[in-house]
């Protein structure tokens, strides 16, 4: 009696396409798609008609044109016969370096301040909300403004200096100037340079700095491994050999016997004419995007690491005290490693906001990327499209770039869970 | 035992003596410093030096601020005064008396500013029932559905038949879906809606609206987007942008948690990519592009092209922070819903959305307050807000070198908005909290 049948076969009517769960995901897909491709392909032929009737059919062969314009801020060879490409690439070097010098001060602010605001200090911690409240809200493009003017109206101009009796002197054993023309700070010389190395005959990078960097790097390496045979040392006998003197001594001496063999010395800046010469010159607009987008930054970041130790429970602090554990060793070794993985994913996207930020340079004349390539390289050739897509595909570059690494990072420290 | 007792000891107590009141050095004013400013030495440091820090900075500060210069009309014209005054330094308010106006409304014309101003008022009242819908009755709800179409007609003028046939098309799609819903699913009956009020408003609103102005001309004077700055215009793209990014915000969401994966790949390759590039990129090509993509002749608005490219922009970071808000529903949450028999849509409405939203107020919120602050970002292209009308001023003769007065005008504006949103989310998130905690 029990045969088991077939159910009857359905034959397949067009309203199953919407009404029956195993072809409606399929038919919603096809729509998506087509009203995604049909949105692309109208875009497209809008763009290519309007841009043929303007004539200015796509080309990229803008870019191996001489530029033309100059740059007041390089930190590669470049002159204005160079190409827009090269010039571009001045504007990316000039976004990586504010970027990069932003994030770190930005990260040393905000840790501070994000530690002196849950200071058992009441004083201590209203000035950092005040601070922190103050920069958060107001918007990054005022920052950076206000603080380009202040540099320029405030500080006092270079001829300032001149004179028997100067109206305004310079800091640190007359080393460093802060003019309304930029900061001059000394500059490192080599009395006996090695000279510069050619990379892909595109620019110099100086055999000094990579010396450094290799003898530093090799030193740092060394006093690692040191460490590391004192653990093995420590876990075998329970004593822990002294090694800070060795250790020091190995990062120290190598690095001072090669600056002196180099010659090393500080170039001062000097007054000459009108304007100071010599040192390194720091230009307010770098100093200023710097300064208001660290500041800005070090906000966010300050409510980052707060939230991030916060979010430890105290009976974590009181079981690590019951090991016996002195505070100093309870911060390293049970808070901060579980504070750290809920601090740096935000901390990441704030290094990524803060570099996508740096594109308001334009607003204070420093030529980064947004400033040269969508800027200048703009203006002069009249290719909007490309410029600005080629600027888009660079900052995504960095934006992928950085995320990825954070993520190869988050998934090292996650917790494993079920 | 007892009797031995009190034989060898001289002295048994055998009531209770009253409490006494703590040290004098524990409590009151002096005990809260000493508990919160003085309990180390380092702690003593600190304070001393904040202290310091803080008294030399009112000291430095106040003279500055109380300067009798608010009639001044120009910077020359301040130093005077304050000399006159026997003050070495002082601020120039004259600046800001000067240009209030202007740093608020931008150039709309000055007898019109009661639109603006009404506008403003009316936004008040429409996002009141929404913010809080304790306190304020829920009729107040129609002010905020007619906002939408209100605001742009008090702003930019015109025949007041354009909003209402704007409207009209929501009114049509509603009856349309009305009519639909029973008869098909619901989907398909929302698209054919959606269908019937786009062709509307292509197709028909205008020449509905041309007849109805011929007929019965009720308009007010129209002013163009160039006289649009200030906080005005701040204001404007800021509500504009933060009104439409949190439903794209929310449906980019789902998108990128949605099974299906075509759908999924297109929310995530558009949230990556807007969330990949700075606005202002953005920005250049709602300047430059956004023509270049339209067809030839299509000329719009830039206030609205900024609008367009601010919403994507936003609503790219909200869909990151509502998608936080649904990871962090457990899973349970979704299986009750299936189990009940609910299909998407509904579990969305009534069970997904009203928790994850809420666990995700705070992103919510400050992505807002970054939309308003990166309104400022539209000085760059060369739109007067109020700082691109900073630069403006501080580039006139008169007020060349003022630069203070300026942005502490502008910026303590913004920190009032800003500041005030991100209140109101801490007392949001205290409403909901329904957690036992």
């Amino acid at each position: 009696m029990t045969t088991i049948s077939d159910p009857p076969a359905e034959s397949f009517k067009l309203s199953m396409l919407f009404y029956d769960t195993r072809y409606r995901a399929i038919t919603f897909q096809i729509i998506a798609l087509i009203a995604f491709l049909t949105l692309f392909g109208w875009l497209y032929m809008n763009t290519a008609h309007n841009l043929h009737e303007l004539g200015k059919d796509p080309s990229f062969g803008f870019l191996f044109q001489p530029a033309g314009y100059d740059i007041n801020q390089t930190l590669i060879e470049y002159n204005n016969q160079d190409t827009h490409l090269r010039a571009a690439f001045v504007g990316l070097l000039n976004t990586l370096l504010v970027a990069a010098l932003g994030c770190i001060t930005a990260t040393v602010i905000g840790v501070l301040v994000g530690v002196l605001r849950l200071s058992k200090n009441w004083l201590v911690a209203r000035l950092m909300t005040v601070y922190v409240e103050t920069f958060r809200n107001v918007p990054v493009l005022m920052w950076i403004i206000l603080a380009m003017a202040i540099l320029i109206e405030a500080l006092p101009p270079p001829s300032a200096f001149r004179g028997n009796d100067p109206s305004s002197s310079m800091l640190l054993f007359d080393s460093i100037a802060l003019t309304n023309r930029g900061v001059y700070i000394p500059e490192p010389l080599f009395s006996r340079p090695l000279g510069n190395i050619n990379v892909f005959g595109a620019f110099d990078i100086s055999i000094e700095l990579l010396a450094i960097i290799v003898v530093l790097g090799g030193s740092i390496w060394v006093a690692k491994r040191i460490g590391r045979r004192a653990d093995a040392e420590q876990n075998k006998t329970g004593l822990r050999p002294r090694t800070w003197p060795v250790q020091t001594a190995v990062i120290i001496l190598p690095i001072v016997a090669l600056l002196a063999g180099l010659g090393f010395h500080l170039g001062l800046p000097h007054l000459k004419g009108f304007n100071f010469d010599g040192g390194t010159h720091l230009r307010n607009s770098l100093i200023a995007l710097w300064l208001a987008l660290s500041l800005y930054t070090a906000a966010f970041i300050a409510e980052i690491v707060r939230a991030g130790i916060m979010a430890i429970s105290k009976g974590q602090t009181e079981a690590a005290a019951a090991l016996g554990l002195r505070s100093n060793r309870i911060m390293s070794l049970v808070i901060l490693p579980q504070a750290l993985r809920v601090i740096i994913p935000p901390l990441i996207s704030q290094y990524l906001n803060l570099t996508k930020n740096s594109s308001l340079a334009i607003a204070v004349g420093y030529m980064d990327i947004t400033g040269t390539l969508m800027g200048i390289t703009l203006n002069q050739t009249g290719r909007e499209l490309e410029t600005v897509l080629l600027g888009m595909i660079v900052y995504l570059a960095i934006s992928l770039l950085i995320s990825g690494a954070m993520n190869i990072y988050n998934n090292r420290v996650k917790l494993v869970e079920r | 035992m007892s009797d031995t007792h009190a034989e060898t000891v001289l002295f048994v107590r055998e009531t209770m003596l009253p409490q006494q009141e703590p040290p004098s050095s524990s409590t009151g004013a002096i005990g809260w410093a000493r508990q919160n400013l003085f309990s180390g030495w380092l702690n003593s440091v600190i304070t001393v030096v904040a202290g310091l820090f803080i008294i030399g900075l009112v000291l430095h500060i106040v003279p500055w601020f109380v300067s009798p210069t608010w009639m001044a009309t120009s910077l020359n014209e301040c130093r005077d005064m304050v000399t006159a005054a026997g003050h070495t330094d002082g601020a120039c308010w004259g600046v800001i008396r000067e240009r209030w106006q202007q740093l608020l409304f931008g150039f709309y014309p000055p007898e019109l500013y009661w639109r603006p101003v009404v506008a403003l008022l009316m936004l008040f009242v429409a996002i009141a029932p929404v913010l809080f819908s304790d306190f304020v009755s829920r009729k107040l709800l129609v002010v905020t559905a007619a906002f939408p179409f209100v605001m742009p007609w008090l702003l930019w003028g015109g025949t007041v038949w354009t909003p209402v046939m704007a409207a009209l098309g929501f009114v049509i799609g509603y009856l349309v879906f009305r009519g639909f819903s029973g008869r098909v699913a619901g989907g398909l009956a929302l698209f054919i809606a959606a269908i019937v009020a786009v062709l509307w408003w292509v197709l028909l609103s205008g020449l509905v609206a041309g007849a109805f102005a011929s007929v019965l001309p009720l308009a007010l004077t129209e002013v163009q987007s160039r006289a649009f700055g200030g906080f005005m215009l701040s204001i404007t793209i800021g509500v504009a942008a933060i009104g439409c990014s949190l439903p794209i915000g929310i449906l980019l969401a789902l998108g990128r948690q949605s099974d299906l994966p075509l759908v999924k790949y297109m929310c995530v390759g558009f949230i990556e990519f807007i969330r990949g590039v700075p606005l202002i990129t953005l920005l250049f090509v709602a300047s430059t592009l956004l023509n270049i993509f339209l067809p030839p002749g299509t000329n719009f608005d830039i206030i609205v092209r900024v609008i367009i490219m601010d919403t994507l922009f936003a609503s790219a970071y909200m869909a990151e922070v509502v998608r936080g808000g649904l990871a962090a529903l457990p899973k349970g949450q979704y299986e009750g819903a299936d189990s009940l028999g609910l299909n998407y849509w509904q579990a969305q409405r009534l069970i997904i959305m009203p928790q994850a939203l809420k666990i995700s107020i705070p992103g919510i919120v400050s992505t807002f307050i970054g939309v308003f602050k990166d309104t400022t970002l539209v000085s760059i292209i060369s739109m007067f807000d109020p700082i691109g009308l900073s630069n403006a001023i501080r580039a006139n003769q008169a007020w060349n070198g003022v630069y203070w007065e300026l942005f502490i005008f502008i910026g303590a504006i913004f920190f009032v908005f800003c500041f005030s949103m991100s209140r109101y989310s801490m007392y949001l998130e205290k409403k909901l909290q329904t957690g036992h905690r």
